[in-house]
């Protein structure tokens, strides 16, 4: 294990263990007032009138007319509308808000209003949607070549649902007018994004907003472009009231209301042509709800992934991110690559079958090694742990025995394994990096010789403030204890980019290792300095064009194998998870214990994905599971034997050998999962979450 | 009427109706912004506290039922010596990570161990699974329960 990798106390641990740290809803401000917002109850429909009940001195409400700038949020396309202008497009719009000093008065104004709704007919399955917002395609080699000539075509189609990211902490902010300024604070992992959107909606330029970050209970990517929405909202309302506003949502709210990961069905025509796999030809449908959101970048990462870790050489992949009049979806840990790394997975598997062949050896056969081409005839740069990881699984779970074994099974009890191999691309898709994001990030030593950390990037739980002071502490050659890091203020730090992609150790973490080699030579005792660094591409990076999605999407990839084993009660289709094993590169761990726990953290969330966490809509288009009670995450009962291993791969161009780490665990839970199930129950499966009721029907289409 | 109760060691009273939550009065009333509110529904465990010596979501608490009880959430806690000992065993694991499920996680654990010091691993699943944690898989924070009930020996 290399030195940076010994694990040191966090810097985030004191305040967050003895309750003293504060998020948002912990501040009080003085004379600050509480919003809600009233959302839409219909799915589609035109506003035609709001009666609103008297107000009590002090109460006011906020709507579309209020805002003083544009009536659109800020995130890629510009289409949110910040309140709802004459028309709503889906159960949740928020429509306006009801602002005063006493939150249970506010709740009770919000139960008077009435909304006159002039009902459409919504567009809620996204196989009938007429709206398509992105529309992706690209090829390598003769597809139809490669069609026309095989000896047999394997066609499926694979499906997954939602996932609600459900952080502990929900969505909050508190918005105040200051000096001619508005400042937002509260949970969030990208105070930039915030930043910009908030200049949008109340109109000014940026210098007049301030954003500043809150200690924040949980992200995975719930609370990447959400808080924009909800900031312009907050902000417009305060700058009304012209006091402070607090927005906190609770659970029911936040679960029905805000994005979560896009539901998928994915086909895949596979041609095969003397026993050898010579061509895949993919589509993949992702329903983006009502808003375009982060459905473009989500839809490119899900086809740039959708032949998996496997070198085909004729591919043909394109989808499509439809809307439907259903809540927005967003960003979710892994991105798009979830959606169809299942599909990939599920299908090598069900080839395997029949060949003849145990998925395993078929994969093996296929996957990619240093040096080959990567879908978008990119190139796999460094090299490629797969072979190693396999045999580790193996040491550790007797995978290919156990795979054989449970073939034949009979009596109530039955066992399965399952295993996936997959990886993340670490950092923003193609070309970000470089041409939008330019990240910049400084580092100032006080004249006490401490030394202050200044980047964007929030800690959410990922123990960034733990190692970027690592990081800088080290290359300084200083005590740890002498580097810090407050949480973001746009006020005080460049903008280094938002906390998404595995892209913040990685590509930020390198930014702040070079400032500190840089201070390190120039140190004066007793001096103020302050050293800035700029992103640059490494040079081996083949340019991505987006056009035709060619070159190298991403600089680098991060590699793991999972496998899954489980135990069905065929009588009454509960599932046990027997054991869950994961071998992850994410190059030189800085800190041992806090990426084991990322590991761990987002292994147990795609296990989640797999296996309980089912979130529907009716045929309203109301979504069913809206609380913990309705929508099931994994105690710590469900999976008792979980294990995370870390395989050392030092990559080049990340800081001490780091690269991105924070999505890979969650990308093939599910695959692994559901190859279990199959193994179990002795069918072919093609949906996630595979839950006790999917079972159910399995067997008893077994036993009937 | 008032509502009199002994909040971490202290008698307080409080001009709470009867049918408010405690979790709400907790951290409005008495600033005890360590009790964490994730659901208001008695599913997620980020409100606990320890009423009486057991663990209770405090959102589903009523204050009518809080008169005359003793009542310990994380900020009276923290003053003892068995917080002491799960603090460095947390912070050995770096169990923490976004932190909202820690302080009733901690109080979870105390609750734990207070009812068997040598606990099995399945046994401390068991006493936590009341308390969702989404960001650690729960290893770390089941490896610190165990690391705090063999070197805090004698405190529990
Ligand atoms: S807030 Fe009380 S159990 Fe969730
Ligand atoms: S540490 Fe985030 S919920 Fe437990």
């Amino acid at each position: 294990m290399e030195n940076i990798s010994g694990s040191i106390k966090k810097k985030d641990h004191e305040a967050k263990i003895n309750g003293s740290a504060l998020y948002v809803d912990d501040h009080v401000m003085g004379g600050m007032l509480y919003g809600r917002l009233l959302h839409s109850a219909k799915a589609k429909a035109r506003i035609t009138k709001i009666i609103l009940p008297e107000l009590p001195e002090g109460y006011l409400i906020v709507d579309k007319n209020d805002v003083t700038g544009v009536n659109r949020v800020a995130i890629i396309i510009h289409d949110t509308p910040v309140y709802a202008d004459d028309a709503v497009e889906y159960i949740g719009e928020p429509i306006l808000m009801v602002v005063g000093p006493d939150n249970q008065v506010v709740e009770k104004i919000l139960h008077k209003i009435v909304v006159v709704y002039e009902e459409q007919i919504p567009v809620l399955d996204m196989l009938t949607s007429d709206t398509v917002f992105f529309d992706y395609k690209y090829t390598k080699g003769d597809m139809d070549k490669a069609l026309a000539e095989a000896d047999r075509v394997f066609i499926e189609t694979f499906q997954t649902g939602y996932q609600e990211q459900a952080y502990l902490e929900t969505q909050g902010l508190i918005a105040y007018p200051q000096d001619g300024r508005m400042t937002v604070r509260g949970s969030m992992q990208c105070p930039y994004y915030v930043h910009s959107a908030v200049a949008n909606a109340i109109g000014c330029e940026g210098k007049d907003v301030q954003i500043i970050q809150d200690v924040t209970g949980g992200g995975f990517g719930g609370k990447e472009a959400f808080p924009s929405i909800l900031a312009c909202q907050v902000a417009v309302a305060a700058k009304k009231a012209n006091k402070p506003v607090k927005v906190i949502f609770n659970r029911r709210e936040d679960m029905e209301f805000t994005s979560k990961r896009h539901p998928s069905l994915s086909t895949y025509k596979v041609a095969i042509k003397n026993g050898e796999i010579t061509g895949m030809d993919i589509d993949v449908l992702f329903n983006s709800g009502a808003y375009t959101t982060l459905s473009a970048v989500v839809l490119q990462r899900g086809l740039i992934c959708a032949n998996g870790v496997y070198r085909i050489d004729n591919l043909r992949v394109g989808g499509r991110a439809v809307k439907t009049n259903t809540v927005p979806c967003g960003a979710y840990r892994g991105f798009g690559a979830p959606q169809t790394f299942f599909a990939v997975e599920m299908i090598m598997d069900h080839i395997a079958k029949e060949m003849g062949l145990d998925s395993l050896e078929l994969k093996e056969k296929y996957m990619v090694k240093q040096g080959d081409s990567t879908s978008t005839s990119g190139k796999y740069h460094f090299h490629v742990p797969l072979p190693e990881m396999i045999q580790r699984i193996d040491e550790l779970t007797d995978y290919r025995a156990k795979r054989k074994q449970y073939q034949q099974q009979i009596g109530r009890y039955r066992k399965g394994i399952g295993l996936s191999m997959f990886f993340h691309g670490c950092g923003f898709t193609g070309s970000g990096e470089r041409d939008i994001i330019k990240a910049v990030a400084k580092i100032r030593k006080n004249p006490d010789n401490t030394v202050e950390i200044l980047a964007s990037n929030s800690d959410i739980g990922q123990g960034l403030k733990t190692t970027f002071c690592k990081i800088v502490a080290d290359t300084l050659g200083i005590s740890y204890d002498q580097v810090y890091i407050d949480n973001p203020d746009t006020d005080r730090v460049p903008d280094s980019g938002p906390t998404v992609a595995s892209r913040s150790l990685m590509t930020v973490g390198g930014l702040l290792q070079r400032a500190a080699e840089k201070l390190k030579k120039e140190w004066q005792d007793g001096k103020e300095q302050v050293i800035e660094e700029h992103f640059v591409e490494p040079d081996f990076v083949i340019p991505f064009n987006l056009k035709n999605f060619s070159g190298d999407a991403y600089p680098t990839y991060s590699w793991s194998v999972n496998a899954i084993e489980v135990e069905v009660d065929t009588l009454t289709a509960m599932t046990k998870i027997l054991g869950a094993w994961g071998i992850f590169d994410v190059g030189v761990p800085i800190d041992m214990n806090i990426v084991v726990g990322q590991m761990e953290g987002g292994f147990l969330q795609g296990i989640g994905y797999a296996s309980m966490e089912q979130m529907d809509y009716n045929d309203k288009g109301i979504i069913r599971n809206n609380s913990f009670s309705d929508y099931i995450i994994p105690t710590a009962v469900d999976v008792p034997n979980l294990v995370a291993e870390m395989m050392n791969n030092p990559y080049t161009h990340g800081p001490y050998g780091a690269k991105g780490a924070g999505e890979l665990p969650l990308v093939g839970a599910a695959p692994a999962y559901v190859e279990a199930m199959e193994n179990a129950l002795g069918a072919n499966l093609n949906k996630v979450p595979f839950t006790p009721e999917d079972a159910m029907k399995i067997l008893q289409g077994v036993n009937t | 009427m008032m509502i009199n109760f002994i909040l971490n060691d202290q008698k307080v009273a409080s001009t709470a109706k009867a049918n408010e939550r405690l979790l709400d009065i907790l951290r409005t009333e008495f600033a005890c912004t360590g009790v964490k509110c994730g659901c208001k529904e008695g599913e997620c465990g980020a409100c606990s506290v320890i009423l009486d010596g057991r663990l209770v979501n405090s959102c589903m608490v009523a204050m009518g039922h809080v008169e005359g009880c003793t009542v310990m959430t994380i900020e009276g806690y923290r003053k003892t010596e068995r917080f002491a000992a799960l603090d460095t065993s947390y912070a050995s694991v770096s169990a923490v990570q976004c932190g909202f499920c820690m302080p009733g996680m901690v109080l979870a654990s105390e609750c734990i161990l207070a009812k068997n010091p040598n606990p099995t691993e399945a046994e401390i699943r068991e006493g936590i699974s009341g308390n969702l944690c989404r960001c650690t898989g729960y290893n770390a924070i089941v490896q610190a329960i165990s690391i705090a009930a063999k070197e805090g020996e004698g405190l529990w």
